[in-house]
């Protein structure tokens, strides 16, 4: 009985305040090192196929990447130039230089193993560096979520495919801004409050806004699979996949916040 | 037996052990068609453990297993204390009749146990957060848990006599 009403006094203080962060991050201590170790067979098992590749395969594999970094390479001499340039033209316009975002890279070394909720936990905490609370955690292909707890040795990561997550989002084509919502399935995403007249279309690519201050401006969130139109609704209903593959992570990146938007008044816009 | 004193309250450690061998199966890594199946290692164990030791094991070491789940999967402090202490509580009730039932009864009661368990959490979660799946759907992992009981008793009795746990 008593612990029932313990149990319940928790739920409340937990849920209402902060009072029981230490107790977490003390606990977190304990749960990391268990993270680790379930994501230790999973390692062997890369490690082992690492150890019996032949050598023709390295070779064609180091082929394969040396081509792909040549592609890349030829990418970026590009982006110099255009970085440049759009440094000049948004002196034209007096608005203010965008700085580039540091970035860390962290391993994912769990999953939330409850169906409820899409979490990542990452292998970078308090103690390693500077891991700090809603900071933007991307892949290569895009922008996957942000970390809700920060512990010593680990971090929680909230992906974007988390009902209870959110963002703003712009279509890259025409700018036209919504809210990208997580549905709790892993490849689908929700548009929300997109008018009926508004010019989405499938295959258009969401890209983050940078509004609210959490998420910074300009990554790729997610792709849209299919607009329609229902009668007697006031918003069009917009499905739309995530760009990062959140299914099969085994590295992120963690953005720092650049200057100029930790020096907004960082606001929540995750809902 | 001159050594009952000293040996009364012997093997918690391995107790402890248990659990946490159950913890690293509660996160082990599983593809997304099986996660949704992840049997209640933790309520399992625990259950096992208040059958085998009344004396010892009890409504705070569930209360106390439940707050270790809740930290290890990042919920709300309490849903799995309060599930886990209720379904503690209902085990000492009932511990007596369980241990002479057939093992196909027993996993009908663990059945009910993980059940409520996981119907307790689920509330919970449904109260201070989003949740997805129907509550059908979360029922899934206590069905498993049922499946899975008669072969975490048999190891878990083996560990027992093993160690001479009491």
């Amino acid at each position: 009985m008593l612990a029932l009403v313990l149990a319940a006094a928790l739920l409340l203080a937990d849920q209402r305040t902060s009072w029981l962060d230490p107790v977490r991050q003390g606990l977190n201590l304990v749960v990391a090192p268990l993270h680790y170790a379930a994501h230790w067979p999973l390692d062997a098992g890369g490690w082992m196929q690492q150890q019996l590749r032949t050598r023709a395969q390295l070779q064609q594999e180091n082929a394969r990447l040396e081509r792909r970094l040549l592609i890349l390479e030829q990418k970026a001499q590009r982006l110099a130039v255009l970085q440049a340039e759009n440094v000049r033209l948004r002196e034209l316009l007096n608005s203010s230089e965008r700085v580039d975002e540091q970035v860390r890279v962290a391993e994912v070394i769990g999953s939330d193993p409850d169906p409820n909720r899409r979490e990542l936990v990452i292998n970078q905490g308090s103690a390693g560096g500077d891991v700090y609370q809603g900071q933007a955690v991307l892949d290569s292909q895009g922008l996957i979520g942000q970390v809700v707890e920060v512990g010593p040795v680990s971090s929680r990561v909230l992906l974007i495919t988390d009902a209870n997550h959110a963002l703003s989002v712009k279509v890259n084509r025409n700018g036209v801004r919504s809210i990208v919502a997580g549905t709790g399935r892993a490849d689908r995403l929700e548009m929300r409050y997109v008018p009926e007249t508004a010019d989405v279309r499938k295959g258009d690519l969401l890209v983050s806004t940078g509004l609210g201050g959490r998420y910074p401006n300009g990554y790729p969130v997610a792709e849209v699979t299919s607009v329609t139109h229902k009668p007697g609704h006031a918003f069009l209903s917009i499905d739309a996949k995530p760009r990062g593959r959140l299914g099969r992570l085994s590295h992120v990146l963690l953005v720092r916040r650049s200057e100029i938007q930790a020096q907004q008044p960082g606001g929540g816009n995750a809902e | 037996m001159l050594n009952e004193p000293r040996s009364r309250s012997a093997g918690t450690p391995v107790v402890v052990l248990t659990l946490v061998l159950a913890a690293w199966l509660e996160v082990f890594p599983l593809p997304e068609m099986l996660d949704q199946a992840r049997p209640e290692w933790l309520a399992l164990v625990l259950i096992y453990w208040i059958i085998a030791l009344p004396h010892r094991v009890g409504v705070f070491w569930g209360f106390g297993v439940g707050l270790f789940q809740d930290v290890l999967m990042g919920v709300v402090l309490g849903q799995h204390a309060l599930a886990y202490a209720l379904v503690a509580y209902i085990t000492l009730l009932a511990y007596k009749r369980l241990r002479v039932f057939s093992p196909v009864q027993q996993s009908g009661i663990v059945f009910l146990l993980t059940g409520t368990a996981v119907l307790v959490a689920y509330t919970v979660q449904n109260m201070t957060g989003t949740t997805v799946q129907g509550p059908l759907m979360m029922l899934l992992p206590a069905l498993v848990s049922a499946l899975l009981w008669r072969a975490v008793f048999v190891v878990l009795r083996q560990v027992r006599r093993q160690f001479w746990v009491r």
